[in-house]
């Protein structure tokens, strides 16, 4: 059985709700962490995610100037100088399959619908901590893999080509802006 | 943090795609413990949670003041998009927050007005009645008497608000397929 050391985790969460950023603020002091960075809108949440660089990220969907897509969409930057690769949980009132469908084409790593629960954020977090999906990059997508599974009945076709692969190595991102700080 | 340096990241470049992996960066956080192990991080959290309880009428009772004055605005001065965005975003939150807080049936009533504003093809043309009744009918659950909540009436108009407004929007919306397979697709949260 595993557990997480919450207290070496920096979170940022962002969500334009003050009642929800003190029930998230409360559920991840109370698992361990001290490192709980939080803003309101989206433009301050890129501005922290830059100045912090935090090891994950919550956010709500439906927010002023930009919302959580749009902060998912501009954290998932791969040429950018900040670290493109953090686990993103999108915690929202939005319910609709589709919604989902949404945030994932938008790197989002894992998605909580509201009621939030104090079990169901921890599920999300231990799932980033302890099984990293690879990044994918393709011309319309940079960010976890999204397919969790191996579905052997797929029939469609095989979007995915080229058999043989070169390796590439690049620098770390994560470790330019780490030191950037 | 864990950090990876430059050459542990890892990127295989196919014809149409590039796979990235690295070693996990978060992998010293994750601590192995034996099964007998009391530390109950969850428990601890729901705890903690429940020690806020006492603030969530108050907090509740913001919610709804915003929703009723995000209407009021729109009664007295018809709809803009700031008005109907914020209309939505109140309605939204409480969707969200309400049942948190101990009133999960304002969050289902906060959740079928939320389908009403994203796809009524004009809000102008929905009847006033339908947007009243159902801040009324959270109001009426907050304010008025917070164990109405507890009791089947309030599910109970819960349930009928929202067949009323989805009736409203599957007829409103029998020309617009791609709203109507999203008012009638289920919700990907459980039923309780």
């Amino acid at each position: 059985m595993f557990r997480i050391d919450f207290n070496k985790l920096r979170f940022l969460v962002c969500d334009d709700n003050p009642h929800m950023r003190r029930i998230l603020r409360t559920l991840l002091h109370s698992f361990g962490a001290r490192e709980v960075y939080e803003a309101e809108d989206g433009a301050t949440a890129l501005e922290m995610y830059s100045h912090y660089v935090p090891d994950i990220v919550i956010t709500d969907w439906a927010m002023p100037i930009f919302d959580g897509l749009e902060l998912a969409q501009m954290i998932r930057q791969p040429d950018s100088k900040g670290n493109p690769y953090a686990p993103i949980i999108m915690l929202t009132g939005h319910s609709e399959k589709r919604r989902v469908t949404v945030a994932r084409d938008a790197g989002v790593t894992e998605f909580l619908a509201k009621p939030i629960s104090a079990k169901g954020l921890y599920q999300r977090i231990l799932n980033v901590v302890a099984n990293p999906r690879p990044f994918i990059k393709t011309k319309t997508y940079f960010g976890p893999d999204r397919r969790r599974n191996t579905n052997s009945a797929y029939m469609g076709p095989e979007r995915r080509v080229g058999e043989k692969h070169e390796v590439l190595q690049q620098p770390s991102l994560l470790d330019k802006a780490r030191s950037s700080i | 943090m864990a950090k990876n340096s430059a050459k542990d990241i890892e990127v295989k470049a196919f014809a149409t795609h590039q796979i990235i992996t690295q070693p996990n960066p978060l992998r010293k956080v994750l601590r192995r413990v034996e099964e007998k192990d009391l530390d109950d991080p969850v428990g601890r959290a729901e705890q903690a949670l429940a020690g806020l309880a006492g603030e969530f009428k108050d907090w509740m009772t913001s919610e709804v003041n915003r929703l009723s004055a995000a209407y009021v605005a729109i009664r007295n001065d018809g709809f803009t998009k700031e008005r109907r965005d914020e209309l939505f975003h109140a309605a939204h939150d409480i969707k969200g927050d309400a049942a948190t807080f101990g009133y999960p049936a304002a969050a289902g009533v906060a959740e079928s007005l939320c389908r009403v504003i994203e796809h009524a093809p004009d809000l102008e043309k929905v009847p006033s009645e339908l947007f009243t009744h159902h801040i009324n009918a959270i109001l009426a659950i907050v304010h008025e008497n917070t164990r109405l909540d507890r009791i089947s009436v309030s599910a109970e108009l819960s349930r009928r608000l929202r067949k009323v407004a989805d009736d409203y929007l599957a007829h409103v919306n029998r020309d617009r397929p791609e709203h109507l397979e999203v008012i009638l697709a289920p919700s990907i949260v459980p039923v309780e």
